[in-house]
């Protein structure tokens, strides 16, 4: 329990005024502005709008400003705007199968159709540090690429081969309205599609630390990336007032498919499962990560064994996978607790009386 | 007299390209074909949220994925007709110019604007299309076998 405390206006005031001034920092570097942050940091633009859960580039960019660049505090004044928006509907599942894909890679299927593409990718880069974007320069020119023959074609999902031969899950279809953590408590069982939500909007480190917890052992299920996918989709919603749905834009979007090895339990033949990431934005990480606690939490459906592992427990994953809850319970503690102290003071004062006492009484007894 | 059938399917097309339109665009290019007209507010611009929807595994069950900030606002002109915009974003001048043109694509103004915004906005997403694919097609990796050492 904490208790009102008045009298820190004038202090707060000064500290308020210190923050804006340190966020500027020195006046004689040139200010960042909102459009360099969502062109130049995309990807720190991007992680905002994945857990906080809005796609928005220049609002994410301007929480990152606001924000002094603290990912989590930008990511928690995208919660806060959030809530002050009427919510106008849901729009249709989006068709990732259509997606125009910047980057589309397989680990299972060398030759897939579409190709392996690599897109604007850090993987293979030598992760050395490049002193030539010190030097503020731009970059030289590049041509406009030569069109490859077929450069549009469509990217069929790598899962639909493997399906063919019957030998993976296919996921059931539906048209169930999804649960949603936004408009209800988050209260358990949860089934995949509030999971899934939760996991979407969670903290790319939690998620990052819990899937490697299942590849060193913790609920192993032997991942392969099936397929990674990064791309634009068009969004498309019902407009209750024209009674059709229409675009209403374009949206990017990582999805990562894993195929996972499966022996067969008493209701499934053996075959391969899946894990399912879908992210907003360019987030492969968070992708990939998602795609692995998503299979582990699946491990009740499937009649795995429970091993007791952290990714197999859906409270623990997703009562804690949240960091804008986190921080918010986290941080409170700094906040005066100074009666809860003052009582806990008194408590120690008096054991510590009594324990000094207790020898002296022991003694009397024994005598 | 079109069936109405295909006269929503044109409206459905029409919309969704005015939504996907860069920021400003339909304003200048609306600006540039016509003096606005006169019009009515039957709902202001206003700010809101969608929920974006996924499905599991690709295909399966819905799930809700995250929001997306849109912009949506309703008018009518002078004359009478009804002009909707729905668009992804904060933008406000977007959505007034994408309902106007949405509006005056049901007066004779229609082909003067099929030709000069949304034919042009048409061209300039197909470009735009293909050349991050073809950007997208350099990166793509042509393996090749490495011939082995054995005789």
């Amino acid at each position: 329990m904490y208790v009102a405390v008045k009298g820190g206006e004038r202090a707060i005031d000064n500290a308020h005024d210190w923050l804006a001034e340190e966020r500027r920092g020195d006046p004689s570097v040139a200010e960042l502005s909102v459009a360099q942050i969502r062109e130049q940091l995309a990807l720190a633009v991007n992680r905002v709008m994945a857990e906080g859960s809005l796609q928005d580039a220049d609002l994410a960019a301007l929480a990152i400003k606001q924000a002094r660049g603290d990912l989590i505090e930008a990511i928690f004044l995208i919660r806060a705007y959030r809530t002050t928006l009427p919510r106008f509907g849901a729009t249709e599942a989006v068709d990732t199968g259509a997606m125009a894909c910047d980057r589309r890679i397989s680990a299972t299927f060398k030759d897939l159709p579409g190709g392996q593409v690599l897109g604007p990718t850090f993987d293979y880069t030598h992760r050395l540090i490049d002193f030539a974007l010190a030097a503020e320069g731009t970059p030289p020119e590049q041509p406009g690429p030569e069109a490859p023959e077929g450069a549009e074609q469509p990217m069929p999902r790598v899962m639909e081969f493997l399906n063919r031969e019957g030998l993976i899950e296919t996921p059931e279809p539906g048209e169930e309205t999804p649960r949603d953590v936004t408009r209800e408590p988050l209260e358990l069982p949860a089934d995949r599609a509030l999971r899934l939500q939760v996991l979407s909007r969670a903290d790319e480190g939690f998620l990052l630390s819990l899937a490697y917890s299942t590849q060193r052992g913790y609920a192993r299920n032997h991942p392969f990336v099936g397929e990674l996918r990064i791309g634009t989709v068009p969004l498309e919603m019902e407009v209750p007032e024209l009674g059709f749905s229409v675009e209403i834009g374009e949206i990017a979007l990582t999805e990562c498919e894993t195929v996972n090895q499966f022996t067969g339990s008493k209701s499934e033949p053996p075959q391969f499962t899946r894990g399912y990431g879908l992210v907003f934005g360019q987030s492969e990480r968070k992708a990939i990560s998602m795609a692995l606690v998503d299979r582990a939490l699946r491990w009740e459906e499937l009649g795995e064994d429970d091993q007791g592992a952290p990714a197999q427990d859906t409270e623990f994953v997703l009562y804690h996978a949240d960091n804008i809850q986190a921080t918010g319970f986290l941080e409170h503690i700094k906040l005066p607790h100074y009666v809860d102290f003052q009582s806990e003071l008194e408590l120690v004062r008096k054991l510590r009386r009594e324990s000094a006492t207790r020898p002296a009484r022991e003694a009397e007894e024994c005598a | 007299m079109e069936e109405p059938n295909a006269e929503t399917a044109a409206r459905k097309v029409r919309m969704g390209r005015l939504a996907k339109a860069p920021e400003g665009r339909v304003a200048a290019l609306l600006d540039a074909c016509l003096d606005r007209p006169g019009f009515d507010w039957l709902r202001a611009p206003e700010i809101g949220s969608v929920m974006v929807r996924g499905r599991a595994g690709g295909t399966g069950q819905p799930f809700n994925l995250g929001e997306v900030t849109v912009t949506r606002c309703a008018l009518r002109l002078a004359s009478g007709e009804v002009g909707h915009a729905y668009l992804k974003g904060r933008r406000k001048a977007d959505a007034e110019a994408a309902a106007l043109v949405d509006a005056l694509m049901q007066t004779d103004a229609a082909a003067r604007l099929q030709s000069g915004v949304l034919e042009v906005l048409e061209d300039e997403a197909r470009t735009a299309r293909a050349s991050r694919a073809a950007r997208a097609a350099t990166t793509k990796v042509d393996f090749f076998t490495m011939v082995r050492g054995e005789d």
